[in-house]
């Protein structure tokens, strides 16, 4: 008896739209979120996450009015990124129905606000979102980037992810700038590593194409896998995947 | 007869909205509110909770939240915690070394799990009790939890004529109680509201009981 592996859609939102891009640009319309939300849902998705990446207020508001809309409808933990700089924005989320948030860039500008938003809401309510480059700068070969991945900081990607840890992080979002859009599988050295030094969730982000690529992200030690446009384009559906996991000998819902 | 009607005690914890819907769809009347007296007088008060156990006994008796439950209790009147709303209902917690009184309707102390990976986050399964009301047709679903700490043992002695209290156990690293059904006094670990439709299914049938 145990906890079991999650399968987590991903919805990026803009201006109210579900948009899909490969590695962050040439952004595409992919439908209404909270109507895609209902529909994982019922696909039996464990969790859904939306990650606002509208860059203004306005869009912004739009962004709260979406979440409250899904959480009237899908009964399920709802994650929402993008955006997020004070403990008040988490507070403004979870009163709209979010029930975690993803902190990102400004945790990397003001690592303080781990902390407080942990110190705030508990650690539980708080997902470290990782945009990683591999880099032969970094010691651990793997670097922190910002701006979806189009600007790489000094940061060290293990030592960071232990350091948000250390300073309140409940879960870890793993996301591999390499590999995400590819289709070609999750970066699974990526996933071992942090797998190992954490002692959190980790979530696997990026790469996923096919049925296939979702198993061996679980034996590299996720404890959820987050895919987006393979599930937005109708590739796949929440089932398809749980039904392969299953068939891999991994417990699923 | 007209719905039940349902108070979610409204102090300022967390994601309100989504347990408010979900009581909704399980078809009661719903009102978020901190007025005692509504509170008071509805068929039942849902009692919420998410964070650290002291952020969320400080908010809770700021808001004279004990009191309310008390006096529901004292009445007989159906009270349902949920997460951190049902850890405060036991004697104490204790979180990263500091330890804070609870509400004490239930003795115990809320505990760390000891597990390889926390917070326990996902669905996992319950071993429920025969007498069950809260879990009765979905004994072997799963719930959803989010939570690093717990109660481990249940430590209250219930001499008749008063029911034995149905308790229902989960396991993540330790035993834990994943739910407690004592009198008019329920409460679950997990987030019924975060749990599809068992989780709408368990509230309803709370809804029922009222």
């Amino acid at each position: 008896m145990a906890v079991i592996t999650r399968v987590i859609p991903c919805l990026d939102v803009a201006a109210g739209r579900v948009v899909k891009g490969v590695n962050f640009v040439n952004l595409r319309d992919a439908g209404d979120p909270v109507e895609l939300a209902a529909k994982y849902y019922e696909q039996g998705a464990d969790e859904i996450t939306f990650l606002d990446v509208t860059a203004t207020v306005d869009d912004r508001a739009t962004t709260y009015d979406v979440v409250r809309a899904t959480a009237e409808q899908v009964f399920i933990p709802l994650t929402v990124g993008g955006g997020v700089r004070s403990s008040d924005d988490v507070a403004r989320l979870l009163a709209v129905g979010a029930d975690k948030v993803g902190v990102n860039s400004a945790a990397i500008q003001r690592p303080e606000l781990v902390g407080e938003i942990a110190d705030r809401f508990g650690a539980q309510v708080l997902v470290l979102s990782l945009d990683i480059k591999r880099s032969a700068a970094a010691p651990s070969g793997f670097v922190v980037t910002t701006h979806g991945g189009r600007r790489e900081t000094e940061l060290d990607a293990l030592a960071w992810a232990a350091e948000v840890i250390e300073r309140g992080a409940g879960e870890l979002l793993v996301n591999s700038i390499d590999a995400d859009g590819t289709k070609q599988g999750f970066d699974l050295e990526l996933v071992r590593l942090m797998r190992e030094l954490s002692r959190v969730p980790v979530i696997a982000s990026g790469g996923a194409g096919s049925v296939r690529d979702f198993a061996p992200a679980v034996e590299a030690g996720a404890d959820a896998v987050l895919a987006a446009s393979v599930f937005h384009n109708g590739e796949l559906t929440v089932g398809d995947v749980k039904r392969e996991l299953m068939a891999s000998g991994i417990e699923v819902r | 007869m007209s719905a039940a009607s349902v108070v979610v005690l409204d102090y300022g914890s967390g994601n309100v909205h989504s347990a408010v819907k979900a009581l909704e769809r399980a078809g009661a009347e719903v009102e978020l509110t901190s007025d005692r007296r509504r509170a008071l007088e509805a068929d039942g008060l849902l009692v919420p909770g998410v964070g650290a156990f002291d952020a969320v006994m400080t908010a809770l008796n700021r808001a004279g939240g004990g009191d309310i439950i008390d006096a529901r209790l004292a009445g007989g009147r159906p009270v349902l915690g949920i997460c951190v709303g049902m850890q405060v209902l036991f004697s104490r917690g204790v979180e990263r070394g500091t330890e804070t009184e609870g509400l004490g309707e239930w003795p115990g102390t809320i505990v760390e799990l000891d597990a390889p990976v926390l917070p326990h986050m996902g669905w996992n399964t319950v071993e429920t009790d025969p007498g069950s009301v809260l879990f009765d047709g979905i004994e072997d679903e799963r719930f959803y939890f989010v939570h690093s700490y717990a109660a481990t043992a249940w430590e209250l002695d219930v001499m008749p004529p008063f029911p034995s209290p149905s308790l229902t156990w989960a396991t993540h690293g330790t035993r834990f109680l994943a739910a407690v059904e004592n009198g008019p006094l329920s409460a679950t670990q997990f987030h019924p509201e975060k749990s599809g439709e068992p989780g709408i299914r368990l509230l309803r049938n709370w809804i029922d009981s009222l």
